[in-house]
Parts: C-alpha cells; structure tokens; sequence
C-alpha cells in the first residue's frame, strides 16, 4: 500500500506539490499502556525526484506530526510527468513510490 | 503513463547535466539526516550542531505559525524565504524534548516556501532558520498551546 497521497500540480511553468504519509510518526515518549515505552518509528528522511533531478530532499525529526503533510513547488514538471518519492525510516526500513503530476 | 520523444529526450538531457554536475561538484551529495541536531536537547545545541552557530533575525524569512494552537499534535507551519543562495531551512520547536522539528533543503529550481505540520508539548517559541550564502538567519514566533501534543 502506498505510504504517500500526492497532489501534484503544474501551473506556469511550475508545479506545486502536496504530499501527505500515512505513517504514526511514533516519537518514542510514548508509553504503552502497561507503561512500556513504544520504540520510537517515524519517516526521517524524505525526497522527491522529477526527470532525475531532485526538487525536494527533508529530513524529518520526531515532532513532525503523526501522517505527515509537505508542500513545496519547484520549477518545471509537466502534467502527466512523474514524481519518484524516496523515503527512509530511523529504523532503516526505506522504499520508493510515484505520483503524478496533474 | 506514456513517455513521449520529449519527454524521453528532457529525461536523457537532465541525466546528462546531473551527471555533468557530479564530476564537477563531487560534495552534490545532499546534507545527511543529522543525528546530533536531531537527537539535541536543547535548540542551542541543535542548532549548533545543525548550522555551527546561531542566526540572526531577518525580515527576509518568513514564518507562517498560528498564534494559538488548539491541538498541539498538528500544529501547521509554513516557512519560506526571499533571500538568494538558500542551501536549506530548518524548524526549531524551542520546548519540544528535541527541539529540531525538520531540515528542508532547497536545491536549485525549488522555491524556497514549505509546509508541513508539527507537534507541540506546550506553548513556546517556534524559530525557522534559513542557511543562506554560508550565514544563518532566522524568524521566530511564539505558538499558545492548549493542549499537548506529545504523550498519550
């Protein structure tokens, strides 16, 4: 299942991005409730490729709220082109998913 | 999705550029997660950590924070800039048990102006740091949070 929802749009030479993870961005404060401390799970690092160029590199910390929401805009893009998403997690795990551009 | 000959021949050109540009500027390698800043304490250390030093205040960065916050687990921040040369933007959460909140980078061709949404555990002062021609620069703005957004 896809992590991200991307809202891509290109307008006047540019294309504005929303894009939102559904991931619990789990801090590590948190305690269970038997009082055991959840190992913190979150998104730390997240980029975004278009036509092999990288228009959106984030690293992420833990106050970055539970199913992160980014937006930026970059220059070129045009509908119907792809936007490669690379992301990685603290705990290592990685993966990488697409959207397009609207 | 179907390639077409353009957008086949702009994908091979920008290849060819990045890849142009890798044996000119072998540091292109973007800025890593950052351990120490992200794990620090306090925001002076993160900061430290993160930038190697403090910033000073400027109009030219721009923070979007609301003055209060209902819901201190999704808090919505925007930041963005009008200054040149801007490597990357930064989110400090002052009270916040590790203060650096996220470290955007602005590679060539991508406005500086981004949002996203936060945590809070409690009213404090939110300061967006913009690295910019080697130099740090900042804006700050206090959010009131009702209520918390870490813990249970």
């Amino acid at each position: 299942m896809a992590l991200f929802r991307v809202k891509a749009k290109a307008k006047g030479g540019k294309t504005d991005v929303k894009m939102m993870a559904k991931h619990d961005m789990e801090t590590g404060q948190r305690k269970d409730k038997s009082g055991n401390a959840i190992p913190a799970q979150f998104l730390d690092t997240v980029t975004v490729s278009h036509a092999g160029k990288v228009v959106f590199e984030a690293n992420l910390g833990t106050a970055v709220s539970k199913n992160p929401y980014l937006a930026f805009e970059f220059e070129g893009g045009a509908k119907g082109d792809t936007l490669d998403i690379a992301w990685t997690e603290n705990t290592g795990a990685s993966g990488t998913e697409s959207g397009d551009i609207k | 999705m179907s390639m077409n000959r353009r957008t086949v021949v702009k994908a091979i050109a920008a290849s060819g550029a990045l890849m142009g540009m890798g044996a000119l500027m072998p540091r292109v390698a973007l800025a890593a997660w950052n351990k120490d800043a992200f794990t620090a304490k306090d925001q002076a250390s993160a900061m430290n950590a993160l930038y190697g030093g403090s910033a000073e205040a400027s109009a030219n960065v721009m923070l979007k924070a609301p003055a209060i916050a209902e819901n201190g687990a999704v808090v919505p921040l925007s930041v963005s800039s009008d200054l040149t040369d801007i490597e990357s933007i930064a989110i400090f959460i002052e009270n916040n048990p590790t203060p650096l909140a996220a470290q955007f980078m602005v590679p060539a061709g991508t406005t500086a102006d981004f949002s996203t949404r936060v945590r809070m555990g409690k009213t404090t002062n939110v300061t967006a740091v913009v690295k910019a021609g080697g130099k740090n620069y900042s804006a700050t703005s206090e959010v009131k949070v009702t209520i918390g957004g870490c813990g249970g």
